[in-house]
């Protein structure tokens, strides 16, 4: 078999769908035509009147999820687009975010985010905005980076309690591929060890770890050994074993595709600088996406965007220091 | 019910909300509540008409001046008063204040503050008791002449009319949101108008008199659960105080004050009871005084609770605690 990430988005819907009856999928051209990206292919079909197109209406789609948990259902809303989204921000951050603190009532819905780069996708869908999300207590934010991942979180946050904006990379839908789905997975909050090393961490999640990952293997025939942390969640952030890297290596370069101001990079730099600043040999570095929208034309594009050519360069600078 | 009862009932909500909110105004000025003191006066006639009108079953999400409807859908005086003073024994334990109460799972919802925010939320309750098969219940959603212009209104009535949802969605077209007079929130001549866009049924109802808002919330309410999908209400009232006890509401055109929408639907109701002998001045005093006193003990009790504690407090966002973030400023 082979498995594309998007056939494990799509698997896991049907599983969930399969195991729990309180399992419902609303989102814009999900039903008969299977979603934008046909993530929800066939699946109107196999569960009638459970896979239901909604409006355009962003905002009506998480209240209606929000509504849909406290009547004991567990929601998951397709954005067509993660850029899409911040229309119904409000009812994310605001009701779905805050329902649990302020009532004690839990609120399991799961909203997924086709998000990130595409070379053509320009300014309106290609946002990375997990950084906002993470920015709100109460939710949880996902990024996985492979097949598999991709596959074991989206089933684990349907069968949390809580909201979980799970940030699916569309640059990874049909680029990767797995031989079969894992039974067995990292749970959420977990980071992995994407590739073993000893002079340098590089800290990522989503697309960007296959970036790091053809860096490390560009730097390798310099003699650089590079470690690679897949953080996998962003919220919560697996702080633990980033800071059991950056002390067997002493150098960290974390890599986002999502805009520098602020952000995942930033909080793992800070909570390495304010932790484990002794076990720092170098000044930690960064590397993001350039602080403007994301372009349109794929020669702007790859440069507005980390490469794995950028990160090689990035690393080789810290690596010299 | 008969009419008599439903309105006696209406009634004694009406005046047990007005009695409540005096009180929470003389808390106010006292200096005993945290933040902002939100009251109902002039929109009793309404509120209580929605929530004598639902069962206990529907879905209830009230806004900011809806103290009688809150009431009379089953709110215990206690839970009113424990949130106005953030007891940690209250539905929202000091965490949310004021008119940000509710049960959820009761299907009382508690609002946020943004406005017509809840109406979509009222929608997923009512589609998936749907999907669970549970037919029969209704939702009704309040809100105000201002919420009409959010977007959120739009989409959740919009998204309430393609769904065929048993929604009852009540505007009170009070004539101010906070200082803003209607003529700079829409320009069409009657809210209810709206109703056509959506293909949505409508009522335009005079919100200071009890007897016709029972009615037209009554058909409505009913209307709904027979499965006629949603229904829109917009009653014409003024809010007869500021927008919080700390508006002094100096903007309120006077005319508007000593015009028929200026009446208070509470002495409006009291009147028309007298004057249809459904009861006397002897037994609506005697009922002032026994709200008078259930307030003042639910004061007394909750005033002598203790305030919640920043140490005991589980300061955790989320219900997964294994998923808590552990990185905080004071570890």
């Amino acid at each position: 078999m082979n498995l594309t990430y998007i056939d494990a988005i799509r698997e896991a819907q049907a599983h969930a769908l399969r195991d729990d009856p309180r399992v419902f999928i609303y989102g814009q051209d999900i039903g008969a035509f299977g979603g934008a990206f046909k993530a929800t292919k066939n699946l109107a079909k196999e569960f009638p009147g459970r896979v239901l197109d909604s409006p355009i209406s962003e905002d009506a789609m998480v209240g209606l999820a929000v509504g849909a948990a406290i009547e004991g259902m567990r929601p998951i809303i397709e954005m067509q687009f993660a850029d899409f989204s911040t229309v119904g921000f409000n009812q994310i951050v605001n009701q779905a975010a805050t329902l649990f603190w302020r009532t004690n009532v839990p609120c399991p819905i799961t909203v997924r985010l086709p998000f990130g780069g595409t070379s053509g996708g320009g300014p309106f869908h290609s946002q990375c905005i997990e950084t906002i999300y993470a920015h709100y207590p109460g939710l949880i934010v996902l990024t996985p980076a492979t097949v598999e991942d991709a596959y074991s979180m989206l089933l684990e946050a349907v069968a949390l309690d809580d909201p979980v904006i799970f940030c699916e990379h569309k640059f990874l839908y049909r680029h990767l591929k797995a031989e079969k789905l894992p039974s067995e997975a990292l749970p959420i909050g977990k980071a992995r060890i994407a590739r073993e090393g000893r002079d340098l961490t590089i800290v990522t999640y989503s697309a960007m770890l296959h970036e790091a990952l053809e860096a490390a293997t560009e730097l390798a025939p310099e003699g650089w050994e590079i470690e690679i942390v897949d953080l996998r969640s962003v919220k919560p952030l697996d702080t633990d074993t980033v800071m059991a890297s950056v002390a067997r290596t002493g150098k960290l370069l974390c890599v986002g595709e999502a805009w520098p101001w602020g952000g995942v990079t930033a909080e793992i730099i800070a909570r390495v600088a304010s932790e484990g600043y002794g076990l720092l040999d170098a000044p930690p570095q960064r590397l993001n996406a350039k602080d403007t929208p994301v372009p349109y034309h794929p020669n702007l594009w790859t440069a507005h965007r980390p490469t794995a050519r950028a990160v090689a360069a990035a690393a080789r600078k810290l690596l010299r220091t | 019910m008969s009419t008599r009862e439903l309105q006696l009932s209406a009634f004694r909500f009406m005046l047990l909300a007005r009695l409540l909110d005096d009180k929470f105004a003389a808390l106010y000025r006292a200096g005993k509540i945290h933040g902002g003191v939100f009251l109902a006066r002039g929109q009793e006639a309404l509120s209580a008409s929605i929530g004598v009108s639902l069962k206990k079953t529907d879905v209830f999400a009230p806004l900011i001046r809806d103290t009688a409807g809150r009431l009379a859908f089953g709110e215990p005086v206690l839970d009113a008063v424990r949130t106005y003073l953030g007891s940690p024994l209250g539905p929202m334990r000091g965490r949310d204040g004021n008119v940000h109460r509710g049960r959820p799972q009761e299907g009382y919802l508690p609002m946020i503050s943004h406005l017509g925010a809840m109406i979509s939320v009222v929608n997923g309750v009512l589609f998936a008791r749907r999907l669970k098969k549970i037919s029969g219940t209704v939702g009704a959603a309040c809100i105000g002449d201002g919420a009409t212009s959010t977007g959120a209104f739009h989409e959740a009535l919009n998204q309430a009319a393609v769904e065929k949802l048993p929604l009852v969605l009540i505007v009170a077209d009070n004539q101010y949101a906070y200082s803003t007079p209607t003529s700079f929130q829409f320009a069409c001549e009657n809210l209810a108008d709206k109703a056509i866009g959506y293909g949505v049924e409508s009522y335009s109802v005079d919100g200071t008199d009890l007897s016709v808002c029972l009615k037209v919330v009554g058909d409505a309410v009913a209307k709904a659960r027979a499965g006629d999908g949603p229904q829109l209400i917009v009653a014409k009232l003024l809010r007869l105080c500021g927008h919080g006890e700390h508006d002094d509401a100096s903007y309120v055109d006077p005319q508007l004050k000593s015009s028929p929408l200026g009446r208070d639907c509470l002495k409006v109701a009291e009147e028309f009871l007298l004057r249809q002998n459904w009861t006397d001045a002897a037994t609506i005093a005697e009922w002032r005084g026994k709200f008078a006193r259930e307030i003042e003990e639910a004061v007394g009790q909750v005033q002598r609770e203790p305030a919640p504690d920043p140490f005991a407090e589980n300061w955790l966002a989320i219900s997964s605690e294994h998923l808590s973030e552990t990185h905080t400023n004071h570890e």
